[in-house]
């Protein structure tokens, strides 16, 4: 099945509560096929074509504060337009989850793969001192299981979570194991699991008041160093990665998403030729594996990050490698894909 | 096995339905797929391509250089992929609408009249389906069976009953390749 359809099957899979979002190429069809699977009728799961992105954000917003499992997905201008609803998730600290299948940008841009919005999502995208979790599939296979991955560690960490995926991920067809079905909480297993929830006071209890509003500064700074500790523990703790032939490499490459792929195919190409090239694929993208890169830095010659934007993930890979080595840019813009042979030409003319 | 093959024609000549119900074929017999589109306004009456990899092993890239298998459905897609295929590789094409025949000596070629048998069978929609025929009797790279398995998989049950017609026209496809 195409990775979008990967999504939404393991979405009804996972126990989701609601899907809230607004179609977009290319990844409309994680809405068609829920539509299609009607899993209110199964799960009770809701799934709603809101009015518009910004709709779709702050419902998410409202399933979030009730401690239900919620979930929305766009491509790039899309995203866009759910930033303010983002930043306010993480400064109330909700769980939920985001899907980014990117497009060519910026503006309305195209409808073909870019992986440009790697800023927005590792960096902020929203207003304040904020971070996502940020999970890159490289497969159809991580697109089904990233949706377990995502909700489970937005829960874990009261923050929300974004699949960073691009139109290659989204619309290709793969062979696919879904996860198996778990059902949705009850109203008592959630207020049992997420206490913090406002699922209406009851007697004995105090009221569970959720806000991104502070308006004592001394109160917000407390608030913004919380979140600060529980990034650091994230950063602890949440690394992921791969690593393909690194250890014999004379050269790194490192790459995210669908050009990790194509970098695989790279690797290949360049053993037969005697070249002999590693590959780290970092799979959170935030947190970012700068111990794996910098540890690789000085067992190799040089690396090249392949992106499909000017130049973005290199700056966190220069930032690992701290001048340990030569790092430089490959990457094509605006919805074009490089062939393998492409990237293996920018090797030999950076390094050799 | 490998087989890294480029399907390209117009929007709305079942291009990207070809590749699926092959990648599903190969799916069936246990293989390792891909099936990745271009999409895009092209889908809508320009050109339309997938490239379909059936391996034994794990697929790295969707993404690829060149093709062990060409099936070329119109001439600007001629232009763009002849030179793509491997030497040694196979280039399938029908010559409907076509001013120009492939040139290349280091490929088999082999034509196919898809559309003039399409349109005499009064089945457009069959066009596909005897170009999927063509490619299976030169290169079996999945059996009729596993073809038909993949087809009663993807198809919605509605449409089963399209299922005997399009075998036939798969029939009529390995009957009317040629080689060049």
């Amino acid at each position: 099945m195409k990775g979008n359809e990967a999504i939404a099957h393991a979405a009804i899979r996972y126990g989701a509560d609601g899907y809230f979002g607004y179609p977009i190429t290319p990844q409309s069809e994680i809405m068609e096929t829920l539509m299609e699977e009607k899993p209110w009728e199964t799960t009770g799961m809701v799934v709603l074509q809101a009015e518009s992105e910004l709709a779709a954000i702050n419902m998410v917003y409202g399933g979030a504060g009730c401690g239900k499992a919620v979930m929305t997905s766009s491509s790039s201008p899309g995203v866009s337009l759910k930033q303010e609803g983002v930043s306010y998730l993480a400064g109330t600290e909700l769980p939920a989850l985001i899907v980014n299948v990117m497009r060519g940008g910026p503006g309305l841009g195209t409808i073909q793969p870019s992986q440009a919005d790697y800023f927005q999502a590792v960096k902020g995208g929203g207003h304040g001192d904020y971070k996502l979790i940020a999970l890159a599939p490289a497969s159809v296979q991580e697109m089904a299981d990233f949706v377990k991955l995502g909700f489970d560690l937005a829960f874990k960490y009261r923050n929300p979570a974004i699949i960073l995926a691009d139109g290659i991920i989204g619309q290709m067809m793969e062979k696919v194991v879904l996860p198996p079905f778990q059902p949705r909480l009850t109203e008592e297993q959630i207020r049992e699991a997420r206490p913090w929830a406002t699922l209406g006071k009851r007697a004995g209890h105090h009221n569970n008041i959720l806000t991104s509003l502070e308006l004592d500064p001394a109160r917000m700074e407390e608030n913004n160093l919380r979140f600060q500790a529980k990034y650091r523990e994230i950063e602890e703790h949440e690394v992921r990665y791969e690593e393909i032939h690194c250890a014999e490499a004379d050269y790194l490459l490192i790459a995210f998403g669908s050009m990790a792929r194509i970098c695989q195919k790279v690797q290949e190409v360049a053993a037969e030729q005697g070249l002999k090239l590693g590959l780290l694929r970092p799979i959170t993208l935030w947190p970012f594996p700068s111990k794996a890169i910098a540890s690789l830095a000085h067992k190799v010659k040089g690396i090249l990050v392949v992106e499909l934007n000017a130049g973005q993930m290199i700056e966190d890979v220069r930032l690992a490698v701290n001048g340990e080595v030569k790092v430089e840019h490959f990457g094509r813009l605006g919805g074009i894909v490089p062939t393998p042979d492409e990237v293996l030409t920018a090797v030999k003319k950076t390094f050799l | 096995m490998k087989e890294e093959i480029i399907i390209a024609g117009f929007g709305g000549q079942g291009v990207l339905s070809m590749g699926k119900i092959l990648a599903y074929s190969g799916l069936m017999e246990g293989k390792e797929v891909s099936w990745m589109p271009s999409y895009g306004p092209e889908q809508r009456g320009g050109t339309a391509n997938v490239t379909v990899i059936l391996s034994d092993e794990r697929i790295s890239s969707p993404v690829l250089n060149e093709y062990d298998i060409a099936i070329i459905l119109n001439q600007p897609s001629l232009e763009r992929f002849e030179s793509k295929v491997k030497a040694g590789g196979t280039l399938i094409y029908d010559n409907y609408g076509m001013h120009h025949a492939p040139t290349r000596t280091d490929i088999d070629i082999y034509r196919i009249d898809a559309m003039d048998a399409a349109i005499e069978m009064e089945n457009s929609k069959a066009f596909n389906m005897i170009v999927l025929g063509g490619l299976l009797k030169i290169k079996p790279i999945v059996s009729l069976e596993n073809v038909l398995n993949g087809l009663r998989k993807s198809l919605p049950k509605r449409h089963h009953g399209l299922i005997p017609m399009n075998e036939q026209a798969i029939l009529k496809g390995m009957e009317l390749i040629r080689k060049v």
